[in-house]
């Protein structure tokens, strides 16, 4: 019964198996064509997405920071180029015992110790593939010793890169800034990943800052092969970068470098404009510090020895010092008068003192003038001339010529941080102290004091537009001098004014010493003395001091407007001297100004003017300089100058900086304070001779 | 054979169209490997090799037992390698953490890797057993059900899910072929359909959802556990039809690709001989299958015939489930690539299913030729 049922089913399960087994082999087939489909789908359809994938796997694109363009003078001299720089930088991510490579890193580039602190110091805070700095400025053949020895030095990374480089250094501060590493405020708000490429500077202040665009240039890229664990295998074809474009500018370096020699240990500025295109030949504010020291960030004693000097060096003096003109706004007053109506050869009586109201105004002159018309009041810079005329015609009539001349004006210059003074009037006093004008206010807004502040570059462009009778504008970029169109001034007016300050300098007023040496070229000129301290009552009856004896920032300011020829003025310039005070003659306006004009037309003699006076100042600016900071780490007792790393410094702009903020609020408070002090009548005016007991 | 007289007759009998495969597969499995190892012979290949050797003269050596010895064989085994299993538990527990070898002295043996031939042996011994009538019964399942849930629940709790799956596939092909009604699979195979999102979404946790997430989406997480699906994607699209040349693979000389040279043996491959490589490697495995597959067909008796088609499924789901796994088609389980991939225990075990399918196939030979 069972037995051939049993058959029957082995049969059965026989040709069910075969049967199974086939459905298997189908299925497994399937399954092989699937997987087969997929490689196909994979390599072929999908080869170019996964080849692009592999690519960028593989290959790591490094920015090469471009070339930074050179700022040139008009002649094409470099201002601000490019050296070679041999480095040597730390990459944190990729150091492998750290103390062995760094006492190998000692031995074989000699490092001090106040460098092994700053680089502990460093990659403390470094993260990521940031490099920290080990050394900068290498020779070549310690740079060849560390290439050599690259295999046993994990995360060491030398580089052959471009340092910007200011040949002319201090002198050139101001004018185009400095470069340094990027915040890291910059780079969150650009993401522009060539912020962070090792060795790339951007600029900080002054035309590096504002040119930033035209000299930068465009990134190469060195393509690497890396491994998945970030390791460099070797390296691909390098893109090579693009140099930014050179700046052309109108400053001559030559005459740049002279003014800030000349300018020797005064705190002070001075600005050459052609009197043909208002292009700004000079801009000059010393002392300043050395922008070469700025490009891998400055070392905080540095910086501190910055802000506390008195004569702030970190401050553009010509775009951002502002300073009671003085007796040099006496010329414009002249254009003043003469549009008003006044005769230029009515005479005023100048007895020393001028009694308005109840308050008594004093000249220079103690004993007085005597008569003399405007000619000779500008010669002799007579205060009280001008108290008399500004009273008769009123103020009104004087601020609108002063505006025309340029006092009080913006200027639009490449420069991020400019304060451009005041040239006040009734309606401006009324809206910002709520007083109404004064006829006080009026005398000593004639003798430049009181509320009138103007940068040197305003001076200076005062004195292009005396010079030309056009409305010159200053430029600093090569070919883009501005249109200059004829003043609504009448050329006779212009020549009254022209011919006293020819004789100011040659005819026996108070800028003689300015008088050039250069056969056929003459200098015509007003000299200016702004006070920066109230004279008490019982002060003048004691004898007013003499600048000598007063501490620096108590000593007047020195300010000198000039141009040359007299007869057919080519260029204009004005110097400001903080606190000069007068007190030395070589080191006084008159003589610095014919110097700097005598370099545009006898190069010689300027040099071997300078040359004789130049040592008894300590050398020049960069000998001074030097021994300066030295003396400044000998006394806080801070060891040597090591290359430091990016300080808090890097963030702010120089001509931002703290100090110089209180220095600028100082100077208008100051002028402010005396402006309201002498409004009962205690202001002695300025004279603009070097005290003759000097 | 009858040409080749003077070929001693125990060589003779060999089959050699699949030895001479198996060689080349192995051979070419050195230039990978050597390539891996960024030209370096002795890191991989070497090894790789002489193992090679020694797991293939082990395989022809067990191609000479007589067909009549697996069938005793096989329930001692299973019994021995489940007590094995259970110590390596027991190890495990005392030395603290999952482990998956015994250190006999000599070899560490991994009862999990010879588990996968094994389970195919013992089930096919039982419904060899198994009266034919018996076979659309319950009596017919639950036993095999059983024989299968023990390894596989103590090689899961390892844990290796790569081989509990595989230990479990195996078994239940030999249970379909044994003949077992055809409607349960479906209705496994729908319930599973089923149960899987009902799973995902209900049963397991949120990091085991977010694998089967990043299984499906791998480029959603680049970084995490989908860089290895990615890369290797990456290494075998980028490889194209004809691939970048002998040890121009970049994926995997520079360490993108992880586990090159062992579960992503195939990328690392395909990168350098592309889709050209990659077919041969399937083509290849294809014919071991199929003569797998007619070695069971021919086979004599139930036993031989269950055992040779369910190793040769065994082989087919080590090599399927392993290119699913590189190329995206499945989860990362584990799976090595038999013959390709680094490593001595998949190795092993290809070569001992293809000793055994070696030695039923002699004796198809000797049943039809005398």
């Amino acid at each position: 019964m069972s037995r051939p049922e049993r058959i029957l089913t082995e049969a059965t399960q026989s040709y069910s198996f075969s049967r199974r087994a086939l459905m298997l082999g189908v299925g497994q087939g399937a399954f092989a064509l699937v997987l087969a489909g997929r490689m196909t789908w994979l390599a072929i359809a999908e080869n170019e997405h996964y080849s692009l994938l592999s690519e960028s796997n593989r290959v790591n694109n490094t920015l090469v920071p471009p070339r930074r363009g050179w700022i040139v003078d008009r002649h094409g001299r470099p201002i601000a180029n490019n050296r070679t720089d041999f480095r040597v930088d730390l990459i944190p991510d990729l150091l492998e015992d750290k103390d062995r490579v760094i006492a190998e890193l000692q031995r074989l580039l000699g490092l001090k110790d106040t460098d092994l602190a700053r680089i502990a110091a460093d990659l403390k805070h470094a993260r990521g593939i940031q490099p920290v700095q080990v050394v900068d400025n290498l020779d070549w053949e310690r740079f060849a010793s560390i290439s050599v020895h690259l295999p046993q030095l994990p995360g060491v990374q030398p580089t052959r890169a471009f340092a910007r480089s200011y040949p002319l250094g201090a002198a050139v501060a101001h004018l185009t800034g400095y470069v340094g590493a990027a915040s890291s405020e910059q780079y969150l708000k650009t993401k522009d990943p060539l912020l962070l490429a090792p060795g790339f500077k951007l600029g900080k202040d002054g035309l590096e800052k504002t040119l930033e665009q035209t000299l930068r240039g465009v990134p190469g890229a060195k393509r690497v092969e890396v491994t998945a664990r970030g390791k460099l295998v070797r390296e691909l074809a390098t893109r090579p970068d693009q140099p930014g474009h050179t700046a052309r500018l109108t400053i001559d370096a030559g005459l740049q470098e002279y003014a800030a020699r000349r300018l020797g240990t005064n705190s002070g500025s001075a600005v050459v404009i052609d009197c043909l295109s208002g292009e700004m030949l000079a801009m000059v504010s010393m002392p300043a510090y050395d922008p070469n020291s700025f490009t891998d960030g400055i070392s905080h004693l540095e910086w501190k020895m910055l802000s506390d000097n008195d004569h702030v060096p970190l401050m553009n003096k010509v775009l951002q010092g502002l300073y009671p003109p003085g007796s040099t706004v006496k010329p414009m007053n002249g254009l003043a008068l003469l549009a008003a109506g006044i005769d230029p050869s009515a005479r005023v009586n100048c007895t020393g003192a001028l009694r308005v109201g109840n308050g008594v105004f004093h000249c220079h002159k103690k004993s007085g003038h005597g008569g003399l018309d405007l000619k000779h009041a500008i010669m002799q810079s007579c205060d009280i001339y001008f108290y008399e005329m500004a009273r008769r015609v009123g103020y009104d009539k004087i601020a609108p010529i002063a505006r025309e001349m340029g006092l009080g004006q913006k200027f639009e210059l490449p420069f991020a941080s400019q304060r451009y003074g005041t040239m006040p009037d009734p309606a401006w006093k009324l809206k910002k102290y709520k007083t109404a004008w004064t006829v006080a206010d009026s005398l000593n807004a004639s003798i430049g004091q009181g509320y009138v502040l103007a940068n040197p570059l305003q001076l200076a462009v005062m004195a292009s537009r005396l010079a030309s009778g056009r409305a010159l504008k200053p430029s600093i970029i090569a070919g883009q001098a501005h249109d200059a169109p004829e003043i609504g001034i009448a050329p006779e007016h212009f020549a009254v004014v022209r011919d006293a300050m020819f004789n100011v300098v040659n005819g026996g007023g108070t800028g003689g010493a300015a008088r050039m040496q250069v056969p056929g070229i003459s200098l015509a000129a007003k000299t200016g003395t702004a006070q920066v301290r109230r004279i008490t009552m019982a002060e003048r009856a004691g004898g007013v001091l003499k600048n000598a004896s007063l501490p620096f920032k108590l000593r007047d300011h020195a300010l000198f407007v000039c141009f040359a020829p007299a007869d057919k003025p080519r260029y204009a310039a004005a110097i400001v001297l903080e606190h000069n005070g007068h007190t030395v003659r070589n080191l006084d306006t008159p003589m610095i100004g014919r110097d700097i004009m005598t370099y545009l037309f006898d190069r010689e003699r300027a040099l071997k003017s300078l040359a004789e006076v130049e040592p008894t100042w300590g050398g020049d600016y960069k000998t001074r300089m030097a021994a300066e900071s030295e003396a400044y780490r000998l006394a806080a007792n801070a060891p040597p100058p090591t290359v430091a790393a990016q300080t808090e410094v890097g963030a702010t702009a120089a001509t931002e900086a703290p100090a110089v903020n209180a220095a600028a609020a100082a100077d208008v408070s100051t002028a402010e304070a005396v402006a309201h002090t002498t409004e009962s009548g205690n202001s002695v005016a300025a004279d603009g001779t070097t005290e003759r007991d000097q | 054979m009858s040409t080749l007289d003077y070929v001693p007759k125990p060589l003779a009998q060999l089959p050699w169209k699949i030895i001479l495969l198996v060689l080349c597969i192995g051979g070419f499995d050195l230039l990978v490997l050597y390539s891996a190892a960024g030209g370096n012979a002795r890191q991989w290949a070497v090894p790789q090799g002489i193992r090679f050797i020694v797991f293939l003269c082990g395989a022809i050596v067990l191609s000479r037992v007589p067909g009549r010895f697996w069938p005793k064989f096989a329930l001692p085994a299973y019994g021995v390698l489940i007590v094995m299993l259970v110590l390596v538990e027991l190890v495990g527990a005392v030395r603290g953490g999952g482990q998956r070898w015994l250190d006999l002295g000599i070899i560490r043996l991994q009862p999990s890797e010879l588990m996968k031939p094994c389970i195919v042996l013992a089930a096919a011994k039982f419904y060899d057993m198994l009266p034919p009538g018996e076979i659309r019964k319950f009596g017919a399942i639950w036993p095999a059900g059983l024989l299968i849930l023990l390894p596989a629940a103590l090689v899961m709790k390892q844990p290796d899910l790569g081989t509990a799956l595989m230990i479990v596939a195996s078994g239940v092909t030999v249970m379909f072929l044994a003949g077992v009604p055809l409607r349960l699979f479906i209705g496994a195979a729908l319930g599973l359909a089923a149960a899987v999102p009902l799973a995902i979404n209900f049963v397991l946790h949120g990091y085991q959802r977010n694998r089967i997430l990043v299984f499906l989406d791998p480029e959603s997480d680049p970084l995490g556990i989908g860089y290895h699906i990615s890369q290797s994607k990456i290494a075998i699209g980028s490889g194209g039809i004809f691939g970048k040349g002998f040890l121009n693979g970049t994926q995997s000389h520079l360490d993108y690709l992880p586990e090159g040279h062992t579960d992503f043996a195939l990328a690392t491959m395909m990168e350098e001989w592309g889709l050209v490589g990659g077919v041969l490697l399937i083509v290849a495995f294809g014919i071991i299958v199929q003569w797998g597959l007619s070695v069971a067909l021919r086979a004599e008796g139930r036993f031989a015939r269950l055992t040779a088609a369910g190793l040769t499924t065994t082989i087919f789901f080590y090599v399927s489930i392993n290119m699913a796994m590189v190329m995206g088609l499945a989860p990362v389980v584990g799976v090595p690539l038999p013959l390709i991939s680094f490593g001595g225990s998949a190795q092993m075990t290809v070569m001992l299913c293809l000793g055994i399918l070696m030695s039923i196939d002699r004796q198809n030979s000797n049943v039809t030729r005398w």
